[in-house]
């Protein structure tokens, strides 16, 4: 029964993959029809002519009556293509949950299976509070990326749990480990965008500003990079809060400055300067980004990197 | 330490317990010493400084995970060391292998308590002073304020305003009710929260690192092997290492007898992706303490408490028992003896000395195969973990242990320098083979030897931490004081209402402090509620006071 299960699970990782590339396209295509030039050829050339009228600033540009049921439409196809992407992935954890007797996350392929559905999740939910649609494309990338990777690079067959996995610490510390990874993930790719939108010289019209005509205006972007981090933050503390506590019950020591802890610290204390330079003059802004940027840098190095090529007390990968 | 809230651009509201001086700059050249230990103090205390020294936190504690530490991984060091010699006075100088006690790493983490603190002390005044202050008066020019709504509603001022009152008090607003110039107006503020919260959360950091500074002299914690079978006395010589704080005493270790009956580990069998995994290590003990004798197990999870120290399961393995004879069949040497596991399998390697009763010092470099394989190559190894097909190799030295020249040696590699090899690799005569209750002849007629039984080992840790309940403790309120400093929204509301006819003419404003995302929401909320409340009958002619 595992076996099979196991193999069904896969292949609805396969399916979620397919139609999360869908949806990304979807949702470029989305991007680029709201900055395609509009229907209206005269008038435009004039104003792409010599530099005469300043072009309006990024953000401001809403879009013509005309275009915009095809940029919404093109949206909504990519918001019901995630769902559909997403119903399959929540699917395939599950399942592999059930074929393991356990919770579905216990090494590198399930962490990245369950980080990437809550990912996804966490975007679906936080789309329907505000305008989100902006982000599907960045969202989705990085998804389909990181199930690839892990569908290829990570992927092994369904085992127990070794008796240092043993706990119930295990359901509540490496969950709230994912959910914040999936905020800070989400900060990430709002923060790039600021970054790019927030550029200087906007009279140079360039292909990338003009896709970044659909996305909401930098000061925006930036607050709500900052509403998903402090999430994150809050999250990643109780995170480490809990590896502390788990690591007193099996080890002995509460901290003990091991690999993943140290990694862990790095994050905290990177995040906890963004929200300082947050309420720093000179530093709120491109600053701040860049720290919200590196900070998830570092997610992806102690996921990736620390917990595959270090050797530590946190040896889970199951590679 | 600085308040983590997306501060607003423009000074007019930025909150006036901001702090942020990094602005600032020693004023003239007439700067005593007194000026610049001021000018430094506040360098010190500004949030940018606050900023950097995170950043640099960070980064000081990257090498602590690239390079082995002391303390969390010896065996690493002793490798990195014998691996990089060239690199030997760079981790001398710079404590590369114990960084986060390094002189460099405490510089930066003290500097940063310090700003805190500085921080702090000003802040806990300002927020005193805040606590007991009413809302500050209603600004002239509410429109101007980043939320703010305006409409004519039913009723007379004041009927309009004692609605908004009572609305504003179920909200948990602090209130004020002002006059001037014939225009009525409330001003309200709610969400004190946040900044105590703030507070609480670095009052709740430097608490967790005066814990730890003091408490790490109350802890102790020792390691002992446990072979099926023996009784471990918790004397700190009984101990194979132990590790006190400086506060500690020998008659603080409290007094316990564990005896190690049996060691269980379950295999998994059903899943052929993870034969031989183990599912289960169960230390089956006896413990007496205060008098009172209880059998209890100790598994990976699932630490012994004992007269207030917790005993931990940290690594299992096997310990054969070995039995070495005279040429005249007198036992000479016979004991269990803890092999260091290599592999999964559990191939593991093991030291037999025998110093007296044969006609030469003897010492054995042994290895053990709970199921023994062999290679194509002719190597053995296990290939799977439990007993199945157990036998133990043995190369044989003879010569001088080295044990009577009061080096410590180590337990697991000895010095063959001063002996010489007379059997196994390399040698004339084959490395010694022993099964389970077999027995093998000495080279040179020195004696026999025999595998007489297979008991494995545990080692356990022994713990006692009192910094462990503050810390959390600690830690909780740490949370706790992080949520309330992000999520609750410091506003301030003003509803200035004044006569227009029947009707009045409402306005409502709001100020946030930090980010607050329903800030217009509750101003509109707010108006539409006042426009919509039912109204007492005739209310113009209403005798209010």
């Amino acid at each position: 029964m595992t076996p099979f299960l196991d193999a069904l699970s896969l292949l609805l990782v396969y399916s979620a993959i397919a139609v999360y590339a869908a949806g990304f396209i979807a949702y470029t295509l989305g991007l680029a029809r709201r900055t395609a030039p509009r229907p209206a050829p005269a008038k435009e050339r004039v104003l792409a002519g010599p530099a005469t009228v300043p072009p309006a600033p990024p953000g401001t540009t809403e879009p013509t009556s005309e275009s915009a049921p095809a940029t919404s439409k093109a949206f909504r196809v990519g918001y019901a293509l995630t769902v559909l992407g997403w119903v399959l992935h929540v699917a395939a954890t599950v399942l592999r949950g059930i074929a393991a007797e356990r919770v579905p996350w216990a090494n590198m392929f399930e962490f990245s299976l369950t980080g990437t559905a809550l990912i996804i999740g966490t975007f679906l939910a936080v789309s329907i509070r505000g305008r989100l649609a902006f982000l599907g494309t960045a969202v989705l990338g990085l998804v389909v990326l990181l199930l690839g990777v892990a569908t290829v690079s990570f992927y092994v067959p369904v085992v127990p749990l070794m008796p240092a996995l043993q706990s119930g610490w295990l359901v509540i510390h490496v969950l709230v480990a994912l959910l914040a990874t999936a905020f800070f993930g989400l900060a990430f790719l709002v923060s790039i965008t600021y970054l790019l939108k927030s550029r200087r010289h906007p009279e140079q019209t360039t292909r990338l500003q003009r896709l970044l005509e659909a996305t909401p205006p930098a000061e925006d972007l930036d607050r709500l990079a900052y509403r998903l981090t402090i999430v994150g933050f809050i999250l990643w503390t109780f995170t480490l809060i809990a590896g502390a506590i788990w690591a007193g019950r099996a080890w002995g020591r509460f901290w003990g400055w091991d690999v993943k802890e140290v990694w862990t610290f790095i994050i905290w204390v990177l995040y906890a300067a963004y929200l300082h330079a947050m309420a720093t003059r000179g530093w709120h802004g491109r600053r701040a980004a860049w720290l919200c940027i590196t900070g998830f840098a570092a997610v992806l190095f102690n996921f990736g990197i620390v917990n595959v090529f270090f050797t530590g007390l946190h040896s889970y990968s199951g590679l | 330490m600085p308040k983590p809230s997306s501060a607003p651009e423009s000074d007019t509201i930025l909150p006036d317990d901001h702090i942020d001086r990094a602005g600032e700059s020693p004023s003239g050249p007439r700067l005593g010493v007194v000026g610049w230990l001021r000018w430094g103090w506040r360098q010190l205390t500004s949030m940018r400084t606050a900023l950097i020294l995170l950043l640099m936190l960070a980064l000081a504690a990257i090498p602590g995970s690239l390079i082995p530490q002391r303390s969390s991984d010896p065996n690493g060091v002793i490798q990195f060391d014998r691996n990089n010699p060239g690199w030997a006075w760079a981790v001398q100088l710079l404590q590369l292998h114990d960084v986060f006690g390094s002189v460099w790493f405490s510089a930066v983490y003290l500097l940063l308590f310090a700003s805190l603190v500085g921080c702090l002390i000003p802040r806990i005044r300002h927020h005193a002073q805040a606590l007991l202050a009413p809302p500050p008066a209603t600004p002239r020019n509410l429109q101007r304020l980043p939320a703010h709504d305006r409409r004519r509603v039913n009723g007379p001022p004041e009927v309009v305003l004692r609605t908004a009152e009572e609305e504003l008090r179920r909200q948990r607003y602090r209130l004020r009710r002002l006059e001037a110039g014939g225009e009525r107006s409330i001003a309200a503020e709610r969400g004190y929260l946040r900044e105590t919260g703030n507070l609480l959360f670095h009052l709740a950091l430097l608490a967790v690192l005066v814990v730890l500074a003091v408490g790490t002299g109350y802890r102790f914690t020792g390691q002992r092997i446990l072979v099926e079978g023996q009784t471990f006395a918790s004397t700190r010589i009984a101990f194979d290492s132990f590790t006190p704080g400086r506060f500690v005493t020998d008659a603080q270790i409290p007094q316990f007898t564990l005896t190690l009956d049996r060691f269980r580990v379950d295999y998994v069998e059903d899943n052929l992706n993870a034969l031989g995994m183990p599912r289960d290590f169960d230390a089956q003990v006896t413990v007496t303490a205060d008098g009172t004798q209880q059998s209890s197990s100790i598994r990976v999870n699932e630490p012994l408490s004992v007269a207030g120290t917790d005993i931990y399961l940290l690594g299992n393995g096997y310990a054969p028992t070995l039995t070495v004879r005279n040429p005249a069949g007198d036992v000479v040497f016979s004991d269990s003896i803890p092999f260091l596991p290599q592999d999964a399998n559990l191939t593991s390697l093991g030291v037999v000395k025998v110093p007296d009763g044969l006609a030469q010092q003897v010492g054995m470099i042994a290895l053990f195969y709970p199921t023994r394989a062999t290679a194509p190559g002719g190597a053995s190894y296990s290939n799977y973990p439990d007993l199945l097909d157990p036998a133990v190799t043995l190369d044989v030295y003879v010569g001088d242990l080295g044990l009577d020249t009061g080096i410590p040696v180590s337990v697991y590699s000895p010095d063959t320098s001063a002996m010489t090899q007379v059997a196994g690799r390399g040698t004339a005569s084959p490395a010694i083979e022993l099964t389970p209750g077999a027995s093998a002849p000495l080279p040179d007629g020195l004696g026999t030897i025999e595998l007489t039984s297979i008991p494995r080992f545990a080692s356990l840790d022994i713990a006692h931490d009192p910094t462990q309940a503050p810390t959390l403790i600690a830690a909780a309120a740490a949370v706790a004081g992080l949520a309330l400093s992000l999520f609750v929204p410091r506003r301030r509301i003003w509803v200035r209402a004044a006569a227009r006819g029947d009707q009045t003419q409402l306005e409502v404003a709001a100020l946030a402090r930090g980010d607050d995302p329903r800030l217009q929401a509750a101003v509109d909320a707010l108006a539409a509620r006042l426009e919509t409340a039912p109204r007492p009958p005739g209310g113009s002619d209403d005798p209010l006071p």
